[in-house]
Order: structure tokens, then C-alpha cells, then sequence
């Protein structure tokens, strides 16, 4: 069975899912790049901030 | 004297556009839900074909390798939302659910995180399904 960490599956999820978003929402491959490593950047980034955030409050 | 038959203005190109236009206009739609990927494997995108086709496989089987759930009945709206986002996985769920593929309970946060997964891969193939039905009508490019 597969057991990542928490952060893992995070990369994991945004890896396929901005692959998927890249291709489908571009129509040429130099914008299919950067708009996947856009989504890619977005998903983590808004990740580790709601960590944080859920952290504070937690606090 | 005669008149010379209408030509293409660019011979080849048109005969070649014209030639991917022809059969049945929903075959990329349902052939990229059924399979991921086969959609645009049919209209010659063989990169972007592969590289949904691992993404939205890799997603599935890493959903089910964390002990991920396949939804199998709608006892409610959540259920019944689970069960539309698995069904987007095509012949996998169908698989899936002969071969008794992710029927345990969900008892770890891991496995909950595996049947979202589930659910997302399902999704993301019917974005691609419609992606490909999108280029086979000229939509996009």
C-alpha cells in the first residue's frame, strides 16, 4: 500500500491534476507550461498558507 | 475551352483537414472518457494523449493504492456526487468496481485523501474527454 505524508499527497494532486489543467485549458505548448506550472504553483502555495493559517488559529 | 476544375487554394491542406473531420463527431468525446487519453490518441495528439492519460491513470491508481473508496451507491447527495466524480473515470471504475477495487471502509486520513483521488481523476478525464471533443470540432487548436 501507499502511504505518503500529507505535503506529499499535496504534490502529488497538483502534479496531475496542473498537467491536466495545462493541456486542456492552452492551446500551444509553450502556454500549456507555463499555465500547468501556474496551477502547479497556485495548489501548493494556497496549501502551505491554509496550513499556516489553520495553524494560528489553532494556536 | 475548358475551364479548369476548382482546386484547393493549398493542395494537401485541405484534403488533410477534411480527412480528420470525417466519422462520428462524439467518437473523441466517448472514447476519452472511456479510456483515458484515447480521445486525442485518436485525433494524432500523442503527447498530450500520453501525458493525460498517465496524470489521470497515476491519480487513479495512487487513489486506490491509499486505500481509496469507489463509490458503489447513492444514499445521498454527497454519495451521489462521489459516485458522478468516479464514473468520469470510465471502463477503469467499471473495472474497478467488477474486481472489488476500493470497497474496504475509509478509516485513515490517507484513505480519505485516496478517494478523493478517486473522485478528482474522474474529473480531470472528463475535462480531457471534453478537450478532446473541443479539438475534433475545430473549437480549439
Amino acid at each position: 500500500m501507499f502511504h505518503p505524508s500529507h505535503f506529499t499527497a499535496v504534490l502529488l494532486f497538483a502534479l496531475c491534476a496542473s498537467t491536466v489543467f495545462g493541456i486542456t485549458m492552452r492551446d500551444t505548448p509553450p502556454k500549456m507550461v507555463r499555465y500547468g506550472a501556474y496551477c502547479f504553483v497556485l495548489f501548493v502555495g494556497s496549501a502551505i498558507l491554509l496550513s499556516w493559517v489553520m495553524f494560528l488559529i489553532a494556536r | 475551352m475548358a475551364t479548369p476544375p476548382n482546386r484547393p487554394a493549398v493542395a494537401g491542406k485541405p484534403a488533410a483537414a477534411k480527412q480528420g473531420q470525417q466519422g462520428f463527431v462524439y467518437l473523441p468525446l466517448i472514447a476519452g472518457w472511456l479510456v483515458p487519453g484515447a480521445g486525442h490518441f485518436l485525433l494524432g495528439k500523442w503527447g498530450r494523449g500520453a501525458l493525460l492519460a498517465v496524470s489521470i491513470l497515476a491519480m487513479f491508481i495512487m487513489g486506490l493504492a491509499m486505500q481509496g473508496k469507489l463509490y458503489t451507491s447513492a444514499q445521498d447527495i454527497l454519495d451521489l456526487l462521489g459516485v458522478a466524480g468516479d464514473l468520469g473515470s470510465g471502463i477503469f471504475y467499471i473495472v474497478g468496481r467488477a474486481a472489488g477495487w476500493g470497497s474496504q471502509p475509509v478509516q485513515t486520513t490517507i484513505a480519505d485523501y485516496g478517494t478523493k483521488f478517486i473522485v478528482v481523476a474522474g474529473l480531470l478525464n472528463v475535462i480531457a474527454a471534453v478537450d478532446a471533443h473541443n479539438l475534433r470540432t475545430g473549437r480549439k487548436s
